[in-house]
């Protein structure tokens, strides 16, 4: 693990294996997620890797009707909205995410401040596989 | 940041003129540029020579994906005959061409250059929705696009977040898009220059003319709130919420201070520019607000020796109707969390005490990415100048109007502030 370097790249594997990752700068302590190669307080590259607990609360969300193309494959569309948001994890850090179990047709019942757990959403198979973050409410 | 920035000599602005904004099957970006370049030429009172013009900044996006054509500097610096002087693109965002007239503020101040033509293109309506949202996402960060993330769910999230911080509401977003819509009708560049009210009546006629059911609004607000006529985007941001897809062009000639009057009688000064930087939705510490703007506006206030409250009218990137409470915040025209009272209070119209978007904004006036950094500030133009007809604001001895841009979700910011003198 600690033989990563500090990027996105890396980042998308952690999530591959169902760990969500950032890392801390050994000489002041910033945590990043995703993960920074340079720290931005101290502008030390001394990294190690620190898993997040995964557990969090919504700080914005919207509810998305018209998204890319690789959400209007997963079935999503102006009938179906899904739900993206900004997520405050318990280590103090914000990530953004999507969000499942909530109704995105029905945004009116989405509350800021709901307590949130990570999930990870496994798309596609060999190289074309890919891991979303996702969060949902714990 | 260190002390006051200042300007090396005076730069100022002697001509603007813009294409009509719109989808246009048959108009092309050179096509617009002309067409902007022409009314430009127009505009400047004493007249101006192009073969005078020392070099040219222009703004685009992403012509690249959108028409699958770079490169835009030398191909417009060719269509208006500019070749061989220098032309150089710059690309930030949703304020390229903002960026544009920075660089060639900087080029006059700097005494390289007299004379400078800035200006932007974007040609966007050849591309389906899906393909010009997934275009314009790239400039969003990378997290965001994996998380499902749009530009109008980028502000959507944004407004959830300022919703529960301030106890607005989609009622309040309303306020913003109606007067946009109210200007827009005053001007005849823009792509939808029509109010709420006369959509309202055109759809309640075509609904009579085919004998359907009349749809029975009350006001423009219960206009907006029907799903059926304001269909949601990416919630909050409904359809009426979001600027259009676009064409268009804009330019506007810079020179230095000293030759200005050889140009025209009413030149407007570049008093204080100003950009900035921010990061992505993610790594921000506060949501309600953009760090890029805050600091370019404090740039470019103290450049001036300005403050907000001498701003007298001002054209904000609205590309979504909270994005405008948003900006009128951070350039500090109101308290943080007091824009959308202002907005409901009436003070941003055209007859407020600090009219906000006068052109109709691009949510009305439309947002051809490249091209709306120099279009904010031909309105600008129009209005100091006393030539924005009937939507001329009725401010008394107007002097001072500012633009601000943003860029992706607020990675770019700048503010830019005329002045007559």
């Amino acid at each position: 693990m600690e033989g990563r370097p500090f990027s996105d790249i890396s980042y998308e594997r952690f999530l591959s294996e169902d760990k969500l990752m950032g890392s801390k700068c050994k000489k002041c302590g910033v945590l990043s997620v995703p993960p920074r190669s340079i720290c931005i307080k101290c502008y030390g590259s001394e990294m190690g890797w620190v898993e997040m607990k995964g557990k969090g609360k919504l700080a914005a969300f919207t509810c998305i009707a018209i998204g890319p193309p690789f959400m209007i494959k997963e079935g999503y569309d102006r009938k179906h909205p899904y739900v993206s948001g900004v997520v405050e994890l318990e280590e103090g850090v914000k990530v953004v995410a999507r969000i499942e179990g909530v109704d995105g047709s029905k945004p009116e019942t989405i509350r800021i401040g709901t307590p949130l757990k990570v999930e990870f959403l496994h798309r596609g198979e060999g190289e074309n596989s890919t891991t979303f973050l996702a969060f949902r409410p714990s | 940041m260190r002390g006051p920035r200042k300007l090396g000599r005076g730069v100022a602005v002697v001509g603007a003129g813009m294409s009509r904004f719109g989808m246009f099957s048959d108009k092309d970006s050179k096509y617009l540029f002309a067409e902007a370049f022409h009314e430009m030429l127009s505009t400047v009172d004493k007249g101006i020579d192009p073969e005078d013009i020392d070099a040219l900044y222009l703004g685009n996006f992403t012509n690249d994906f959108f028409i699958h054509q770079g490169h835009w500097g030398p191909i417009i610096s060719d269509l208006l005959g500019l070749t061989p002087k220098p032309a150089t693109r710059t690309e930030g965002a949703c304020a390229s061409s903002a960026l544009a007239f920075r660089e060639g503020v900087f080029a006059i101040a700097s005494g390289f250059y007299d004379v400078v033509l800035v200006g932007g293109v974007e040609e966007m309506s050849k591309r389906s929705t899906e393909e010009v949202t997934q275009g314009l996402a790239m400039a969003a960060s990378p997290y965001e696009v994996r998380a499902g993330f749009t530009f109008p769910g980028v502000f959507g999230a944004i407004a959830t977040a300022y919703f529960a911080r301030y106890g607005a509401s989609r009622e309040h977003l309303m306020n913003v898009t109606i007067k946009s819509h109210d200007n827009a009708r005053l001007n005849p560049k823009a792509q939808f220059n029509v109010s709420i009210r006369d959509i309202m009546n055109q759809r309640i006629e075509k609904a009579k003319s085919k004998g359907g059911p009349i749809p029975a609004w009350r006001d423009e607000k219960e206009f907006l709130r029907d799903p059926g006529a304001n269909p949601v985007v990416a919630w909050p941001m409904h359809l009426y919420d979001c600027c259009p897809i676009s064409d268009g062009a804009s330019c506007v000639l810079l020179v230095a201070e000293k030759i200005a009057r050889s140009f025209t009688d009413k030149p407007l000064y570049v008093a204080g520019i100003g950009q900035g930087s921010g990061k992505g939705l993610h790594a921000k510490e506060d949501l309600t607000y953009f760090e890029a703007t805050r600091y370019a506006a404090k740039e470019a206030y103290e450049l001036s020796g300005l403050k907000p409250e001498d701003i007298q009218i001002a054209e904000v990137h609205d590309c979504f109707s909270i994005a405008e409470i948003l900006h009128i915040e951070d350039l500090g025209f109101f308290r943080p969390g007091e824009g959308y009272k202002a907005v409901k209070e009436g003070l941003t119209r055209l007859d407020g005490s600090k009219p906000i978007n006068t052109s109709g904004g691009l949510k009305c006036k439309g947002h051809p990415v490249g091209a709306t950094g120099t279009g904010q500030l031909v309105e600008i133009w129009k209005q100091l100048r006393g030539e924005a007809g009937g939507r001329q604001v009725p401010i008394k001895d107007l002097r001072v109007g500012a633009t601000q841009s943003l860029g992706g979700t607020g990675g770019t910011c700048t503010l830019t502030i005329l002045e007559r003198r």
